[in-house]
C-alpha cells in the first residue's frame, strides 16, 4: 500500500525530464538512450548491472534466481530427513499430486473456477471502484457526501462480510464473487480520487483558459492525467481479489484453490495443499505480469 | 493617472478585417485582495489603462506586485474585487474566448503530440478541415513542422514554449495574454523567442498583453510599458498600481544596442528600485 501516495506523480517527473533535453539536438533527445530490452544483436562495451538488466532474458534469469534456491533447498532438507513426509513432503510428490489430479480432470476445474471468479469480482470491483472514485475525486459534494462512508466500509474486514454475504446470497457464485468485487473495489476508488483530486492543476487550469469544461475537461486532461494510478491501483486490486478468493473459498465452497486447500488439510494431504499455494503463487504472478504489461504500455501511452 | 487614461491612437498595422480582430481593452480601477478579514491581503488597488487595438502593451514590475494577477483578471481566470475589465466594450465575466493565455510553462498535455496540443486552442465550432490547416500553418509560423507528431516531452523547453505560443494563436485570439513566456527561457533561446513573438504579431496583428520582470524585453517589443509599484507605507500596505507608463519610440525590431533605448532602460530600473549604474 506503500506505493498508493506515489504513483499519481510518475509521470509528472518522467515530463519534467523535458526541460533537460538539449535544444540543439531535438531529434536525438526523441529518442531515448537506454539500449534496446531483449534486444541480442547489441553487445555491450564492458559488464555494468544496469546494461546486463536492461536485457529481458537476464532479467528473468535473476527474478528465476531466488525461487529456484528455494526449490533446492526443499529438495535437500527433505531429502536429508529434516521433516517428516506429512510436515514437508518432497517438490516431487507435490508434483505428483499435481498431476495426478490433472489426470482425474479436477485441477483444470479448480484453476478454472478460481480465475473465474476472480476475474468476474475484479472487473465488477474495479469498474465501481473506477466510477466512485471520478466521483468522489471530482465533486467536493460527492466527496462530503460519500466519502465518510465508503471510508468506514473500507475499514471492515474482509472475512467480517462473509456470514452476511451467505446468509442474503447463500453459498454460491453470487456470495464469492461479491466478496472478490469488495476486496478489488477500494484499492482501485482509494487511488483513482485521490489521484484525481492531485491533477496538475497548472495544466488544468490552461486547458480551462482554452474553454475546456465539464465532460470535455474531464476526458481530455483529468482521466488521461489519472492513466498510470489507475493502473497502479488495477494491480493492488488484482493482488487483493486474489485474497479475497481465497477468503471466499476456504470458508464455503466445493471447488476452486481454497477449497483444495481446507480439504487438503481435512484429509492430511499436505501434498497438495503446498500444489495449491504454489498455484496461487503462479497464477497471482501471471495476472499481475499481464495487467503489468498493459501498464506500461498504457503509461508510455498516456504519461 | 490622467496620462494613463489618454489612450493614444490605434496602430496603423492593426487591420480588424485580416484574420485576427484585435480589440480593444480597458481595466477600470482594478482591485484585488487575496483573503478576508484582518488577514486580507491587498494586491492590486486601482488600476485603470486603456490598450487600444494590435497594440503591444508590456506590464512591467518587480516579482509578487500582482502584474500576473492583473492578466489573469483580463482573462477571466481570476475574479477582481473591485473594479472590472471590458475586452471590445463588454465586460469579462468568467473565461473569455475573445483571450487566448500563454503561461510562464508551456503547459502542454503530456500524452499528446505538439500538433494535437496546438489544436485545443482551436475556437470551438471551426470544422476539422479547416482546424487541421489552421495548426499545420501555425506550427510552420513558429518553426515547429518537423515537430508536428512529437510528443512536449520529446522536445526543448523552447520548442514547447514556442508550441504553447502557437495554441494561443489558435485560438484566433482579439487580444493575446502572456504571462512572463520567456521568462523560463536561456538568454538566447529568449531572445529568439521575442523576435518570433514580433514576427507573429507582424503576420496576425493582434492586441498584446505582455507581463514581464525584463526591462529589456519590454523595450524590445512594446508600443507602452505600464510599470506596477506600490508606494505603501507600513501604516496602509495598500497593494500595487500603476506608478508609471511610458511609450516606447521607434518601430521593431529596434536596435538592441540603441542610447535611447540605454537611457530609458536605466529610468525604469530606477523605477522598479534598481539602481541603473
Amino acid at each position: 500500500m506503500a506505493s498508493l501516495g506515489d504513483s499519481p506523480f510518475t509521470g509528472t517527473t518522467v515530463a519534467d525530464g523535458r526541460a533537460a533535453a538539449a535544444p540543439a539536438a531535438p531529434a536525438d533527445a526523441a529518442r531515448p538512450a537506454s539500449p534496446v530490452t531483449g534486444g541480442h544483436g547489441t553487445p555491450a562495451n564492458g559488464w555494468s548491472p544496469a546494461g546486463f538488466l536492461a536485457r529481458g532474458w537476464a532479467r528473468l534469469l535473476l527474478g528465476l534466481l531466488v525461487p529456484a534456491a528455494v526449490l533446492a533447498a526443499w529438495q535437500l532438507s527433505t531429502a536429508a530427513g529434516l521433516f517428516s513426509v506429512v510436515q514437508l513432503p518432497p517438490p516431487a510428490m507435490v508434483l505428483d499430486a499435481g498431476l495426478d489430479l490433472l489426470r482425474r480432470g479436477q485441477l483444470g476445474l479448480h484453476v478454472a473456477i478460481s480465475t473465474q471468479r476472480v476475474l468476474i469480482g475484479f472487473a465488477a470491483g474495479a469498474a465501481l471502484g473506477l466510477l466512485f472514485g471520478s466521483l468522489v475525486g471530482l465533486s467536493r459534494v460527492a466527496d462530503a457526501l460519500l466519502g465518510p462512508t465508503i471510508g468506514a466500509l473500507r475499514a471492515v474486514p474482509s472475512l467480517a462480510w462473509v456470514p452476511l454475504l451467505i446468509l442474503w446470497m447463500k453459498i454460491g457464485e453470487d456470495s464469492k464473487v461479491t466478496l472478490i468485487m469488495i476486496g478489488a473495489f477500494f484499492p482501485v476508488f482509494t487511488t483513482v480520487s485521490l489521484a484525481l483530486r492531485h491533477v496538475d492543476r497548472n495544466l488544468v487550469e490552461a486547458a480551462r483558459a482554452f474553454g475546456l469544461k465539464g465532460v470535455k475537461l474531464l476526458t481530455t486532461v483529468q482521466l488521461p492525467a489519472v492513466v498510470p494510478a489507475v493502473f497502479s491501483g488495477l494491480r493492488l486490486a488484482l493482488a487483493q481479489a486474489w485474497l479475497f478468493l481465497v477468503a471466499a473459498e476456504l470458508i464455503a465452497s466445493s471447488m476452486g484453490l481454497g477449497f483444495l486447500l481446507t480439504d487438503s488439510q481435512n484429509n492430511g494431504r499436505t501434498d497438495r495443499l503446498l500444489l495449491a499455494i504454489v498455484l496461487l503463487a503462479v497464477i497471482g504472478k501471471i495476472t499481475d505480469a499481464l495487467l503489468g504489461l498493459a501498464e506500461k504500455w498504457a503509461v508510455n501511452r498516456w504519461a | 493617472m490622467t496620462a494613463v487614461l489618454h489612450p493614444p491612437q490605434p496602430r496603423a498595422d492593426a487591420r480588424p478585417g485580416s484574420g485576427t480582430p484585435a480589440l480593444p481593452v480597458s481595466f477600470r480601477g482594478l482591485g484585488r485582495a487575496f483573503g478576508t478579514g484582518p488577514a486580507a491581503h491587498t494586491v492590486l488597488r486601482d488600476v485603470s489603462f486603456d490598450v487600444v487595438p494590435g497594440e503591444v502593451l508590456a506590464i512591467l514590475g518587480a516579482s509578487g506586485c500582482g502584474k500576473s494577477t492583473l492578466l489573469r483578471a483580463a482573462a477571466g481566470l481570476d475574479a477582481a474585487t473591485s473594479g472590472s475589465v471590458a475586452i471590445d466594450g463588454e465586460p469579462v465575466r468568467g473565461v473569455d474566448d475573445r483571450c487566448a493565455f500563454a503561461f510562464q510553462e508551456p503547459r502542454l498535455l503530456p500524452w499528446h503530440t505538439l500538433q494535437a496540443n496546438i489544436a485545443i486552442g482551436l475556437p470551438a465550432g471551426v470544422s476539422a478541415r479547416d482546424g487541421k490547416a489552421k495548426v499545420a500553418r501555425l506550427l510552420e509560423l513558429v518553426g515547429l513542422q518537423d515537430f508536428a507528431k512529437h510528443r512536449p516531452r520529446e522536445v526543448s523547453g523552447g520548442m514547447a514554449q514556442r508550441a504553447s505560443l502557437a495554441r494561443a494563436l489558435a485560438r484566433n485570439p482579439g487580444v493575446l495574454l502572456l504571462d512572463e513566456p520567456f521568462g523560463a527561457l536561456d538568454a538566447l533561446t529568449r531572445i529568439k523567442m521575442q523576435d518570433l513573438l514580433l514576427e507573429v504579431h507582424r503576420a496576425e496583428p493582434t492586441t498584446v498583453l505582455l507581463v514581464t520582470h525584463d526591462v529589456d524585453e519590454a523595450l524590445q517589443l512594446a508600443d507602452r510599458i505600464i510599470v506596477l509599484g506600490r508606494e505603501d507605507t507600513e501604516s496602509s500596505p495598500a497593494g500595487a498600481t500603476i506608478v508609471r507608463t511610458l511609450t516606447v519610440p521607434g518601430g521593431r525590431p529596434r536596435d538592441r544596442a540603441s542610447a535611447e533605448l540605454a537611457r530609458m532602460r536605466t529610468s525604469l530600473l530606477a523605477s522598479l528600485g534598481v539602481d541603473g549604474h
